[in-house]
């Protein structure tokens, strides 16, 4: 683990010196602040019934997460193992796993960065509207709080998939396709499930805790009530390592 | 014994029976030899030979299917990471990142490499004195320069921590005839101090340099010695070149010629013809004796001399003879 910050500085380096990140940056806070925008004009006209702007905000964070994940992790291995530097990196005496650190932390530090600035938009609208309009729902800091949690949160996975995406391929345009597609299924596939009737299998009914506990809304749900659980710091943290050991492997085995 | 007796004792490469096979294509079949600290030893071998196949085992890329690898001592394949620490590497084709600069770039290896943090700027300003990079490339994006630089950068990486063992994959690539006259005099003044081990094409650019050969091919070591000893082992006849007026049947009796044919390249204003002569490699005679025999039977003698087989000649005999045995 000698070597995690070298990699680290590294990484985050590169990132911000590669136009996708810009490309990324810009298209996902395009879309925050247009979904914001949105969720402010439905709240205005009382379309959003009892659902504050800020939660609606959140539960749409998925539209650009698949967009934003693949575009900062596509390149982290895909292109090196293209290029052969993932070669030269890995003969010099450092190990798999800070490579794979370093990388993981540096394109999630870039997630955060992106996503403090995506909240941005809700902060500077209440700012700009708190005199003309006065009302509490604007700006729920409980709801805010816990939306924020949720995202750091679900990002440690979401970004370990998409650097062990990267890892399986030595294309860009593969590594990022996969990516969205895993994480399409993990964001969506616990929503699904739930619609499954197991209630009317007695032998199924059991698995109701379980699709619970995999649906990634209901989390998001809880964290923008501001219910903060253990459970999903459980989930979305063995998911992160089992991600992120199984890039490890994969990189030691082939460079 | 001493202490340091005992050190330099231990090869700084030892490869024992390596094995390495893709689907059904074994790459590298039963390969050992070693390489002495203070070594240079060449890696000869046509393309698909399994040099290369052989140099990213050492480097602890590639995981051999059998046999064992060890760089000083130490196991490539269990214990890598402490093998990587006594190795420099420059791969084939030599991959950098395009977008940092020459200083970053070794400054950020020299990192990984761990060389001392105090060390670092000294180090990387030594490596790239020594492969001159220091005035026009440092503050260059890697990108932007040309092969021979490229190239040059990945000879300074492989330098830089000062490893015990240097591998360099065609290190001469791309280099223009005094980038490679000054990496030549690089890898000479590393003798007696590090072990190296190069592969090239370049036949006689690894006669100039090494101490001792392998030549490697089909995935099997199929020769292995100093170019002296190569020659004997694979050189069966000798030929020499005479530029006489002796008609052929003359040259061939006095040099006892097995095979007699005029050179290639005539001088058009001479009346003399050049002849090359294959003699058998066990015939001794000499030379003296051969042009007297020649000028006391009347005819001129312009020059008469033995033509050295080159390291192109060992290497195509002894391939050659690695495919007669598999035919």
């Amino acid at each position: 683990m000698k070597h995690f910050l070298t990699i680290f500085k590294y990484e985050l380096r590169i990132l911000f010196i590669s136009p996708a990140t810009y490309v990324a940056g810009t298209i996902f806070l395009a879309l925050m602040g247009g979904l914001y925008w949105l969720a402010l004009q439905r709240s205005a006209v009382g379309a959003l019934g009892d659902a504050l702007p800020v939660e609606v905000y959140f539960q749409l964070f998925f539209v650009p997460l698949l967009i934003l994940v693949p575009l900062i992790t596509m390149r982290s291995f895909a292109e090196e193992r293209r290029t052969g530097t993932l070669g030269a990196l890995m003969t010099t005496p450092t190990s798999a796993l800070s490579i794979v650190l370093g990388k993981f932390f540096a394109a999630y530090a870039l997630y955060i960065f992106l996503w403090g600035l995506a909240l941005a938009f809700p902060i500077s609208a209440w700012f700009m509207l708190k005199d003309l309009y006065p009302d509490p729902r604007l700006l729920a800091a409980g709801s805010l709080l816990g939306g924020a949690i949720f995202v750091a949160l679900s990002g440690l996975l979401y970004i370990a998939v998409g650097i062990l995406a990267s890892s399986l391929t030595r294309s860009m345009l593969v590594a990022g396709l996969l990516s969205s597609c895993i994480l399409f299924i993990l964001v969506v596939s616990g929503g699904v499930l739930q619609l499954l009737p197991l209630e009317n299998y007695e032998s199924l009914s059991g698995l109701r805790d379980l699709v619970d506990y995999l649906s990634t809304f209901r989390h998001l749900e809880n964290f923008s009530r501001g219910l903060i659980d253990t459970r999903p710091f459980f989930l979305f943290t063995s998911g992160t390592l089992l991600a992120l050991g199984l890039t490890a492997i994969n990189i030691e085995s082939k460079a | 014994m001493s202490a340091d007796s005992e050190v330099s004792a231990v090869p700084a490469i030892e490869v024992n029976h390596l094995n390495k096979t893709f689907g059904n294509y074994r790459a590298v079949a039963d390969v050992s030899f070693t390489v002495m600290p203070g070594e240079i030893v060449g890696f000869l071998g046509p393309n698909g030979a399994g040099k290369s196949t052989t140099m990213r085992i050492l480097a602890g890329l590639t995981q051999a299917d059998s046999g064992n690898a060890s760089l000083c001592g130490v196991p490539v394949a269990t214990e890598s990471l402490g093998a990587k620490r006594h190795l420099g590497y420059m791969p084939e084709n030599n991959p950098l990142p395009e977008e940092l600069r020459v200083i970053e770039y070794l400054r950020w290896r020299a990192k990984l490499k761990n060389v001392p943090r105090k060390k670092i700027s000294e180090r990387v300003e030594a490596v790239m004195r020594a492969c001159d990079l220091a005035r026009k490339a440092r503050r260059k994006l890697i990108g932007t320069l040309s092969k021979g630089f490229r190239q040059r950068v990945g000879i300074a990486d492989a330098l830089l921590s000062e490893p015990d063992v240097i591998i360099l994959d065609e290190p001469t690539i791309g280099l223009d005839p005094h980038q490679i006259l000054g990496i030549r005099a690089l890898i000479r003044s590393l003798r007696e101090r590090k072990a190296v081990l190069i592969s090239s094409h370049i036949l006689p650019e690894i006669e100039n340099v090494c101490d001792r050969v392998i030549i490697i091919n089909g995935g099997r070591i199929v020769a292995s010695g100093t170019p002296a000893e190569l020659r004997r082992e694979f050189i069966l006849s000798r030929t020499f070149s005479v530029e006489t007026n002796a008609p052929e049947e003359k040259v061939s009796e006095i040099l006892g010629a097995e095979k007699l044919v005029p050179a290639e390249t005539q001088r058009e204003d001479s009346e003399l013809k050049i002849w090359d002569a294959t003699v058998p490699a066990d015939r001794e005679f000499s030379s003296e004796n051969v042009v007297a025999a020649l000028v006391g039977a009347g005819f001129k003698v312009r020059e008469f001399r033995e033509k050295r087989p080159s390291l192109e000649d060992i290497f195509i005999a002894a391939t050659k003879r690695s495919y007669d045995i598999k035919e």
